[in-house]
This record gives C-alpha cells, structure tokens and sequence, in this order.
C-alpha cells in the first residue's frame, strides 16, 4: 500500500471482473463456482473506492474465460461490472456486462405453482426494467424485483 | 343494451391466443366487446369446427359457458373435465397432451391449476388457445365479460368511479380487471379490503397513467358507478374469530346498498356465498346475474374472431 492506494496483484492469465456492486462479490463468486475446492489464484477486494460507483468490488480468477450465460448471472447481481479477458498481463478482450431482454434457464421462478417449476421448462423471464431490476416470468407472470433475483439463480 | 359499442379499427385476430388481459390492447377489448354485442347464435358460422375443453379442474360455470358459446355458433365441443381416467393421470407431461389434442381440434380453451401453464400450452401448439384460468394468475374472459357489463349498463369504460370490495389480495378477477381499466381513462379505483386482504404492491405498481386508487377498510359505496365484490375466504385467516369479525364487516346489504348511486352497478365473479345478501338480489343495482349471462357473448365473439380471424 502506498499513497493511499489499494495494491492488487496483476494476475498472468484469466478474467477480471471490476466494478461489481459494492457487496455482491461473494455473490459474484457463486456464480462463478468458486468454493474451497477451486485450484486457482482467486483475489478479492471488496468496498474499494471507485469514481463511477462510489464504492465497489472486484474479483480476479486466474485460468478461467467466462461463458455467456455466466456473464447475463452477473448482469443480475452487479449490472455495472466490466469484465476483462487477460493474457500475458494485458487486457486482450473486454466483455460487455448488459441484461438481455429475456433470461432463459438462468433464474428460477420464485412462485412454486409456477409451470416451470412443475413440469420440465425453462424458466423464462422478460426484464422489464434493468435499474430498478424488474424481472416478469413469461409463464405465471409473477414479478421478482431487485436482490432478490441472485436468491433465484440457477 | 344501452347507448350501444362502435366499432373501431379492424383487427386482425389470426394467430392470436387470450391467455392474459396484459397482452390485450384498448383496440383489442373493443373489438371483442363490439363484436361480442353484435352477435347472434348462427349455426352455420363455426360448422365443421371443433372445439376442445381441457378442463383439468372442474368449473361449472365456465366450462358450459364456453360450450354453450361453442354450440350456438354450430360448432363442436370435445375434451374433458377433471384428469381422472386421462393420460394426465398415467403421468403424460401437459406439452405432450396438447400436441395430441391440436391434431383433433381447431381451438383449445382450458382450465388448469397450475401458473402459468396456458402461456406453455400456447407456446406449444400452432391452433388458438384461451385461457379459462391458470391457478391463481389469470382468467382473461372473466375479465372482458366484466368490461361488457360494465359497458353495457354505463356506455363508456372511461371516467368511472370504481370500488373493489373484500378479498383484493388473492382474488384474480380484481386484479386482472384493475389491469384492464389501465387501458382506459380517468378510472378512479376506491379499494375496500380489511388490512391483511390489501391490493398486492406488485399489482398497485402497474396502476399508473389515468387509473387513480384510494385504499380504506370502511364499506363506503357512495359516489360510485360500480361496485365488484369478492368472496372472503376462511382460509386466508389464522384464527376463525378474525375471519367473523372482518368478513361481517364487508357484506353487503339491502341497508348498506342505500348508499349506493341509482344507476351504479352490483358486480361479483360469483360464486357469492353470503357476502351479497339474497335479498340485494331484487334491488335495480344487482346485475351480477347479467354478467355471468354476458360470459356466452363474450365467449362467441372470442370464438369467432378466433377462428375466423376477423
């Protein structure tokens, strides 16, 4: 630490996913799989000051490319996060974090009664509105706002 | 029927299911309700046609109403009414049974328990389908024979003063109504409900743009053009006393209809049970007995515009 800088070590080759709402990195970290059973250099920072967000998070894993649907999991739960794709160092790829107008299989229905949690469906939900998070299934119409969306992940 | 329903733009129906009062425009509820007061049995107009009613819980009144509807238009009615003896009962998944039931029929109305199961049975076959209720989410023809009685004894579906009385919390008709007037202008909703049976949040968030609400638990009927009361069920409260003390709160009687305006409108999806007295029966204002009669018009305009597209 100095000049009242946060130091994170770089990381070789991996994903850095910055800008994650302050507080949702651990949720960030289950959605990525990422228990004490993962090999990895894994590094968290959690509550670090951020000129866009205020305060923020960030997470950096070594030896791991995200998929698409990983990256819709974190639109949900961080809608402001950027992630970066690094190679030897450097930044190769950076990945656009945005909600798309409809999630399929990636969020559970909270209503119990619901046709997909019944029968064998895809959940299916339309995004009404990104900020408030405002998520309708397709099916039984039930509405599931906000946080509690990452309770519902599949 | 009073001052009468214009028609307006011409719609294409082809293609198109009723499994949600969201999907339906101003220009749609208009053009079912027009042409739900122009029609007239005609055994000729559906011949050949079948229709099939997949009623996986029984319901009296829906059921023979839209076989009712079905008939005087000249066509047929197949399906069933309740699953015991079906393959549903063997474990048949409701995708593969509607695949079946497309190869015989031209149209599929249905009833079944489960959320959200008319939308995936619409997804699923290529034929019409019209949702007669899915569990607690929605029963649109329920609500677009609501609008015809209103239409019908008041001539407009704007600015109108609207109560909804008793169980606003789990009842779907309330809800689905109250969504439908957000298609209409200056609608003023009064919400009359004991604390524990208010409005949910998620359905008062969608009251914006010209529908106005007041929420009260007091049985206040004055000013208003219509009146839409609801069963309250014993099953939604804790303790049996609770439930005595509220549900006597809300019924309603020949003494508190006094209140009521000379040309407002008594309103219920029926069943009642005792939250309308027998007596209110007689009264000018009671036209619940016309609304359930409205549900075979509603219904045949649905049909034809349905299958015949216009």
């Amino acid at each position: 630490m100095s000049n009242g800088e946060l130091k994170v070590s770089k990381i070789r080759n991996g994903t850095v996913i910055d800008h994650i709402t302050a507080g949702m990195a651990p949720a960030v970290l289950k959605i990525l799989g990422i228990d004490q059973g993962c090999p990895d250099t894994v590094i968290v920072a959690m509550n670090v000051r951020s000129q866009r967000l205020g305060l923020k998070d960030m997470v950096k894993v070594e030896n791991r490319v995200l998929e698409a649907e990983t990256v819709k999991k974190i639109a949900i739960v961080a809608p402001h996060a950027t992630v970066n794709i690094i190679k030897d160092f450097a930044v190769v790829q950076k990945i656009p974090v945005e909600l798309p107008h409809e999630l399929i299989g990636i969020v559970r229905c909270a209503n119990r009664n619901c046709i997909t949690n019944v029968e064998r469906v895809a959940s299916y939900f339309v995004v009404e509105s990104r900020e408030p998070l405002r998520l309708r299934c397709h099916y039984c119409e039930t509405l599931i706002e906000g946080p509690y969306a990452s309770v519902l992940l599949l | 029927m009073g001052g009468g329903i214009v028609q307006g733009p011409k719609l294409d129906w082809h293609g198109k299911d009723i499994i949600s009062i969201r999907d339906l425009s101003r220009e749609h509820i208009e053009d079912v309700l027009y042409h739900a007061q122009q029609i007239r049995p005609d055994p000729s107009l559906l011949q050949g046609r079948v229709m099939a009613s997949l009623f996986f819980e029984p319901s009296t009144r829906t059921q023979l109403s839209f076989a009712t509807a079905m008939q005087r238009l000249g066509g047929r009615v197949i399906g069933f009414s309740g699953t015991e003896g079906t393959s549903i009962a063997k474990g048949e998944s409701l995708q593969d049974t509607v695949r079946t039931v497309e190869k015989y029929a031209d149209i599929i109305v249905m009833r079944h328990p489960v959320e959200g199961s008319a939308r995936l049975v619409a997804d699923t076959v290529s034929i019409p389908v019209i949702n007669a209720g899915d569990g607690a989410n929605q029963h649109p023809t329920q609500t677009l024979m609501d609008l015809f009685t209103i239409k019908k004894f008041h001539q407009r579906l704007d600015d109108l003063n609207i109560g909804f009385v008793g169980d606003l919390k789990y009842g779907r008709t309330v809800h689905s109504l109250a969504i439908a007037l957000t298609r209409f202008r200056k609608i003023q909703l009064r919400l009359i409900s004991p604390a524990n049976l208010r409005m949910p949040p998620s359905v008062l968030q969608e009251l914006t743009g010209t529908v106005s609400y007041s929420e009260t638990d007091q049985l206040d009927l004055s000013d208003l053009d219509v009146v839409y009361v609801t069963r309250i069920q014993k099953e939604r409260f804790p303790d049996i006393e609770e439930y005595e003390k509220v549900k006597g709160a809300y019924v309603i009687t020949p003494k508190v209809c006094e209140m009521l305006k000379p040309n407002a409108i008594l309103l219920h999806p029926l069943p009642r049970v005792d939250e309308i007295v027998p007596e209110v029966d007689a009264l000018p204002q009671a036209k619940y007995f016309d609304q359930v009669q409205n549900g075979v018009p509603v219904r045949m305009a649905l049909l034809k515009l349905l299958l015949l597209g216009a």
